[in-house]
This record gives structure tokens, C-alpha cells and sequence, in this order.
């Protein structure tokens, strides 16, 4: 029977929601699990409606398993412009508080609804879906462990679900970017481990003698985050049937574990991941060869070793001990030069086809993203130097760097691989339109410099006047004079990203109708084909 | 150069290649965090501080809840214009027993650090009520739902328990106590004897104005007037205190 096994265990998990939500010791506990219950049993009914006792057809093994990916591709784009229209939600809640719908929809339990929407559900479906489709073309096999890929995106999605319900619930452990609640982060261990174990073993049975150089990022994206994931969410919890749990650590050492996991969630979920993708998509995209070798050796070594140091720099002038601040500014301040190295193999690739920027919207997208890249990481070493970080910390400033670097470079990194990919994954001859990937360029990129531009300005402006002294020495603003001052500057920061929302619809609307198989009718970009010329 | 040349081994390897990498992102971690665990002068030596009393603790949970954190830091930085206008900078003695941290990222509203003591009960309850009320021009969102949702406590000496686990000396007199001490706080009426030998300085009374139930709200407002309260700073000394 097709689906038998998963229908059976999907039938107790539900059945086990069900008792937990008759059991849960605290309100939100039971709502989270009628949630969980309804997600399981409405999957279940899915997959009931849809099996049959006919034999199998026997799988191609031979074939590469490119329908996760599919699904993954489509939950990218979904999930993107969810993540980003919660960020403009919230971006206008703060220019415009009454928008804040209590108790579900304040700022404080939207926000990691945001973060996490486009971290960890469109950044990481994105993961997904490209390594999969990465490790199975570089290392010639299909993917390990049949139906496993199947886990693990289901899984994933579920976690997803769980995560932003809990958030809305106000189901959080209060910390950034790790905020799901102890049974969420036990389901995300089973789904990561079942994704380790795919992509491992993909990379075990392959066919070409050396593991690709974007397989090295992924895996070690991977690896790492399993090992923050695990280290940063040890907490006790209340009771087995409820949602509060205490962080195993207390105090200063619970903040730099937390950063050493935040910073490294930007270092390996949000840049290796990502750089991984870059070392396929680009020079696919461009059809160059990876510019050099050894650079990207060497980068890759010293940027996984780096990263992992810069943690305190989140937490400069804190108390936490000085010794361990100072470790952290280092190297936060090293890891410029393995960054560019990145930065410099993925621009040099371009190296004989610099004439694709002109020509190519997909190629311009991504390389404007290693350019974000670029620029993001040598704004992040400074901002860590502690006389910076004095003005920047607490500050917008922090926030527009963030954005330069996930609008920036891991959204248009995505955007770029999945206008590669999709056309290859439906065996369409080319997308809907390339005339709306450069709505989508140009829109993306001027949101991004109108929201980096206005946070800076607010964001330097907010720290200028939280020291200002007058001549007589007294502190200039009051506190709340520093917050009406931000208004038209959160005004013109939601306009930028709205703007950036808007591509991603542009693009969902493109890749949507690229699936149907619809090819739009439209004059062929400048430059895409060969003018002809007569003869000299 | 022959080192990069022996790559190749490691390319051709995946179990290397996962060991190696492994490796090397856990050097960090070990020379950052794990000294902290050790390290004898990693948390100041101070006196007053104690662990949070259940209301206390209860309206901890109330600001993690409602993202308290992402607006508002609890971290006060030794400079001259923090320290004049938020107190003196906050120790790592502070949050010894805060189980999560909540020293926050982001200054949308101001450091909450030494927030105690500095309004009056039914300043915050109006506050949390309609923020605009009191400051003009505040972005905060309303939280008026807290006075009408009386606060959940089946057994509140579960979490008492949970934190004695993760390190938080809560004595068996306090978790036997969890839930009478809970209600004493916020009934100016009690007999809080037992609640102030047990958490000395806590402060008591009907923190939401309204004496019919022990809402969110008492909690809340409970937490909110006791941050930054406890370390006395008159015994405390700066220079053995600098690490």
C-alpha cells in the first residue's frame, strides 16, 4: 500500500497532539498542540486520499530525485513573501503603533515571526532545495535514502509552522533567532539529523572522485548548526506536557552562548550555506569555471575557523568579561579577509563574461548579491571595532547592516538560483519573463539602498543623540524625543522594503506562471541574442 | 605549495572532510565560552542579590512572552550618558540567576535595566495600559489585556523546581511556599512575613490597583519594579569587580 507506514505513524503522532492538548498543562501548550494536531491529521488525510494498493513503480535509482526540490522551490517563494510582508507589517507597526493588534500581533511576538520567516523559512528552504539539487548534479547520484528527502522537507515545513504559531501563542524562549520553544527545537534535531544524514550520504555514493567545493560549504552549514542548535537550546522544561522550559545557562554565560549561536547563525546558516550556493549557481549561470582553486580553499578554512570567534561582538562594553570582548573584536576584524576571499572568487568567475551583467538579469542578480556580500562584510568587521560599536549598538544601524546582508546578499543569492533552477526542474525552455526578473533587480536593489541609507542615517542619528551633552553638561534629548525623531525615518525604511516585497511578488508571480508552462510574450532583453552584423 | 596540493585527500573524503570541519569551528566556542564557566572573577562578588520570588518570576516569564527583549535592553554600558541616565552599569552579577539572559540587542525603547523603584505602580499599569497615555510620543504596543488575564498558577513550585535544576538556589522552604508566596505579593492585605525573610527587599502590594484577582498585570508590574533594586551598591568595589 502506498503511503501505509507513514499513514500509521502519522495517525499516533496526530493521536498524540491530541492527547496533549487534552493534557497540556498550560493554555498555550494545549492551543499548540490542537495546532499540531490539526497540521498531522490534515496531513494525514492528504496522503490517505492519495494512496492505492497497487504495486510501486519501481524507482529509477539512476535518476536524479529532484521532487523535494520542486517542493522546496515553491516553498522558497512562499515563504519569502510571507517573511517579508510580516517585516513590512512590523516596520509600519513602529511607525505607526496602532497597528499593533494585541495580544497575537504586537510588535513583540511578530518580530520573530519576521526573523525567523525569512531566516529560517525562506533562507532555509532555500538551503534545502539548492543542496539537494547541488549535491546530487556534483556528485552525480541520486539522493541517499529514498524517501528521506521527503522527511526532511515535510519535517521542516511542520517545524516551520510550529515555530510561527508558537511565536503568536507567545510560545518563545526569548532568545534571537532561537526563539521555538524546547519540544520544537527537539522536533528541528530529528529533521536536521535526517538531513545530515541525506546530504552525507549523497556525497558517500557518488561518482566523481572529488567532493565539489559548494558541497564543502553545505556540509559544513550543516554540521555546525547542528552543533549551535544543540549547545544554545539546552533548557529545562516546566513539565513534559508544557511550553515553558529554563535555559540551561544563566546570566553572562547564557548571552555569549546565545551569540556565539546568533553570529553564527549569520555565519554559517545566512553566509556558508549561501556561499555554497554561490560556487554552483554562478559559475553555472555564467558557464566560467570557478575563478581560483585555491583561494577557495583557503577561504573556506580560515572563514569556518574565524566566524565562530566573533560572538562577543554582539555584546561589546556588556558585562561580560573584557578579555572576552576583546577575543571577539579580533577577530570579527580577521574575518574580513576570508570574506572577501569569497567575495573575490565569486566576482572573478565572471572573468570573460563580464558582458552577462549587461545582458543577463539573472547573472546581474547575482552578482549583485556578491557585491552586497562584499559590502556587508566589511561594514560588519568595523561595526565590531568597540569605539564603533559604541555609537552603532542598540541602534537601527545594527538593523540596516543585517538587511544588507540578508536583502542583499542571501535574498538576491536565492532569487538567482531559483530563476536558474525552476526552468530546469519543469522542463521549461526558459522562464515566463525576463523582462519581470529585471522589475525584480531593479526593485530589490533600490529597496535595499533606500533601507540600508535610511538606517544609517537613523540609526547614527539615534546614537548621536542618546551622548549629546549641552555646555552645561546636561544630557541634551530625553529618551522619548529620540523616538519621535525616528518617525520618517521608519516611514521611508518600510517604504524600501516594501519595495523589495514587491519584487519577490514580481518573481512569484514569474516563477508561478513559469511552472504552469506559460512563456510570456515579450521583446527579448538588449543584447540576450547575438546581433548579427555583415560581413567586414 | 605543498600543503595545498595534500587537499586533495581531504576532498576525496567526506568523513575527513566532516571530522576536519567539525573541528575547527568548535576551537572558538572552547577558548570563548568554556573559561567563563570557570573562571572565578567571570561574575562580580556583590551582595543582595537573590533569586526572583514567584510573582517576580511569573512576570519574567510575562516579558519573555511578549518579546519584551527585542525593544528593550536590560544592559546598562559604563559610559557617562548611559550611566546618567539609566544608573549605574549593569554587573554580570545582575543576571546570575536569569534563566534566559534578557540583556537584549536593540534600544527601541529605553534600557529597563534599573527601571525599579523609578515609577509608580499605577504609572506602569497605565503604561502598559495605553502607552501614549503617559509618553506622547511612545511606539509601544498596548498591553491591556494583561489586567484582565488572571495569571495561571496550577502549581507555580514546578518552575521553582525547573530553575533549581539549572542552578538558581531556590531552597525547599521556596518551593514548598511557590504558590502562598505568589498570592502574599500581591494582596496588601497577606501576611508577607514568610515571603520577606525568604526573598529579602521584595516589594509588596496590589500592584494592578485592582484587588479582585492577581492578574498578569501584578506580575508584570511586580518584575518591572524590582529590576536593578537588589545589588547594593554602597558595599560594592569597582576595582576588584573590573575583569
Amino acid at each position: 500500500m502506498r503511503f501505509g507506514t507513514e499513514i500509521v505513524l502519522l495517525s499516533l503522532f496526530a493521536f498524540a497532539a491530541l492527547v496533549a492538548a487534552g493534557f497540556g498543562v498550560d493554555e498555550p501548550f494545549r492551543q499548540h498542540m490542537w495546532v499540531l494536531f490539526f497540521a498531522v491529521a490534515g496531513f494525514t488525510a492528504i496522503l490517505l486520499r492519495n494512496t492505492d494498493f497497487k504495486a510501486a513503480t519501481p524507482v529509477d535509482s539512476s535518476a536524479y530525485m529532484d521532487g523535494p526540490i520542486r517542493y522546496g522551490a515553491i516553498a522558497t517563494v512562499f515563504w519569502g513573501v510571507v517573511g517579508m510582508l510580516v517585516g513590512v507589517v512590523i516596520a509600519l507597526q513602529l511607525a505607526y503603533p496602532d497597528l499593533d493588534i494585541q495580544p497575537w500581533f504586537n510588535f513583540g511576538r511578530l518580530r520573530p515571526l519576521h526573523t525567523s520567516g525569512v531566516i529560517f523559512a525562506f533562507g532555509g528552504n532555500a538551503l534545502l532545495c539548492t543542496s539537494m539539487y547541488v549535491v546530487q548534479r556534483t556528485s552525480r547520484a541520486r539522493l541517499f535514502g529514498g524517501d528521506l528527502a521527503w522527511f526532511v522537507f515535510w519535517g521542516y515545513q511542520l517545524f516551520i509552522v510550529m515555530a510561527a504559531t508558537g511565536y503568536l501563542l507567545g510560545i518563545t524562549e526569548g532568545r534571537e533567532y532561537a526563539e521555538p520553544e524546547w519540544y520544537v527545537d527537539l522536533w528541528l534535531t530529528i529533521v536536521w539529523v535526517a538531513y545530515l544524514i541525506l546530504f552525507l550520504g549523497t556525497i558517500l555514493k557518488r561518482k566523481e572522485p572529488h567532493i565539489y567545493v559548494a558541497n564543502w560549504f553545505y556540509l559544513s552549514f550543516i554540521v555546525t548548526i547542528a552543533m549551535l542548535h544543540l549547545v544554545n537550546n539546552l533548557s529545562m522544561p516546566v513539565s513534559f506536557l508544557g511550553s515553558k522550559s529554563y535555559s540551561a545557562f544563566s546570566g553572562v554565560q547564557d548571552a555569549l552562548t546565545q551569540w556565539w549561536y546568533g553570529h553564527n547563525a549569520v555565519g554559517f546558516f545566512l553566509t556558508a550555506g549561501f556561499l555554497g550556493m554561490m560556487y554552483y549557481f554562478v559559475p553555472k549561470q555564467v558557464n566560467r569555471p570557478v575563478y581560483s582553486y585555491r583561494l577557495s580553499i583557503i577561504h573556506f578554512w580560515a572563514l569556518i575557523f574565524l566566524y565562530i570567534w566573533a560572538g562577543p561582538h554582539h555584546l561589546h562594553y556588556t558585562a561580560l568579561p573584557d578579555w572576552a570582548q576583546t577575543l571577539g573584536m579580533v577577530f570579527s576584524v580577521m574575518l574580513w579577509m576570508p570574506s572577501w576571499g569569497g567575495m573575490i572568487n565569486g566576482l572573478m568567475t565572471l572573468s570573460g563574461a563580464w558582458d552577462k551583467i549587461r545582458t543577463d538579469p539573472i547573472v546581474r542578480m547575482m552578482v549583485a548579491a556578491v557585491a552586497f556580500y562584499g559590502m556587508s562584510t566589511f561594514e560588519g568587521p568595523m561595526m565590531s571595532i568597540k569605539a564603533v560599536n559604541s555609537l552603532s549598538h542598540y541602534t537601527d544601524w545594527t538593523i540596516g547592516h543585517v538587511h544588507s546582508g540578508a536583502l542583499g546578499w542571501v535574498g538576491m543569492i536565492s532569487f538567482g538560483a531559483i530563476y536558474y533552477m525552476v526552468p530546469k526542474l519543469w522542463n521549461r525552455e526558459r522562464l515566463y519573463s525576463m523582462r519581470l526578473v529585471t522589475w525584480h533587480f531593479w526593485l530589490a536593489t533600490l529597496g535595499i539602498v533606500v533601507y540600508a541609507a535610511v538606517m544609517w542615517v537613523s540609526g547614527i542619528m539615534q546614537g548621536l543623540m542618546w551622548r549629546e551633552y549641552d555646555e552645561q553638561g546636561f544630557l541634551v534629548y530625553s529618551f522619548a524625543e529620540t523616538v519621535a525623531a525616528m518617525h520618517p525615518y521608519y516611514l521611508m525604511r518600510a517604504a524600501g522594503g516594501a519595495m523589495y516585497l514587491t519584487g519577490t511578488l514580481i518573481m512569484a508571480w514569474n516563477i508561478t506562471m513559469t511552472i504552469l508552462g506559460y512563456q510570456r510574450k515579450e521583446q527579448p532583453l538588449p543584447g540576450s541574442a547575438p546581433a548579427l552584423q555583415p560581413a567586414q | 605549495m605543498g600543503l595545498i596540493d595534500k587537499h586533495s585527500l581531504i576532498e576525496k573524503n567526506a568523513t575527513l572532510l566532516l571530522v576536519g570541519s567539525l573541528l575547527v569551528v568548535t576551537v572558538g566556542g572552547i577558548v570563548e565560552i568554556a573559561p567563563l564557566f570557570y573562571l572565578d572573577n567571570t561574575i562580580e562578588k556583590v551582595d543582595g542579590m537573590r533569586p526572583y520570588t514567584p510573582l517576580e518570576l511569573a512576570g519574567r516569564n510575562i516579558y519573555v512572552r511578549e518579546g519584551c527583549y527585542l525593544c528593550h535592553s536590560q544592559m546598562i554600558r559604563p559610559f557617562r550618558d548611559e550611566v546618567e541616565r539609566y544608573g549605574h552599569y549593569s554587573l554580570a552579577a545582575e543576571s546570575m540567576y536569569d534563566h534566559p539572559f534578557q540583556w537584549g540587542s536593540k534600544r527601541t525603547g529605553p534600557d529597563l535595566a534599573r527601571v525599579g523603584d523609578r515609577y509608580s505602580n499605577a504609572w506602569h499599569v497605565q503604561h502598559l495600559d495605553d502607552p501614549r497615555s503617559v509618553v506622547p510620543e511612545s511606539i509601544m504596543p498596548s498591553y491591556a489585556f494583561l489586567k484582565d488575564t488572571p495569571i495561571e498558577v496550577k502549581d507555580f513550585s514546578t518552575h521553582l523546581v525547573a530553575n533549581r535544576r539549572v542552578g538558581v538556589p531556590y531552597s525547599d522552604d521556596m518551593v514548598s511556599n511557590a504558590n502562598a508566596d505568589l498570592m502574599a505579593q500581591a494582596d496588601p492585605n497577606a501576611d508577607t512575613s514568610g515571603l520577606q525573610s525568604r526573598y529579602p527587599k521584595a516589594k509588596v502590594g496590589d500592584f494592578d490597583g485592582n484587588p479582585q484577582q492577581i492578574t498578569e498585570m501584578d506580575a508584570l508590574v511586580a518584575y518591572l519594579q524590582m529590576l536593578g533594586t537588589l545589588v547594593d551598591f554602597k558595599n560594592y568595589d569597582e576595582a576588584a569587580g573590573y575583569r
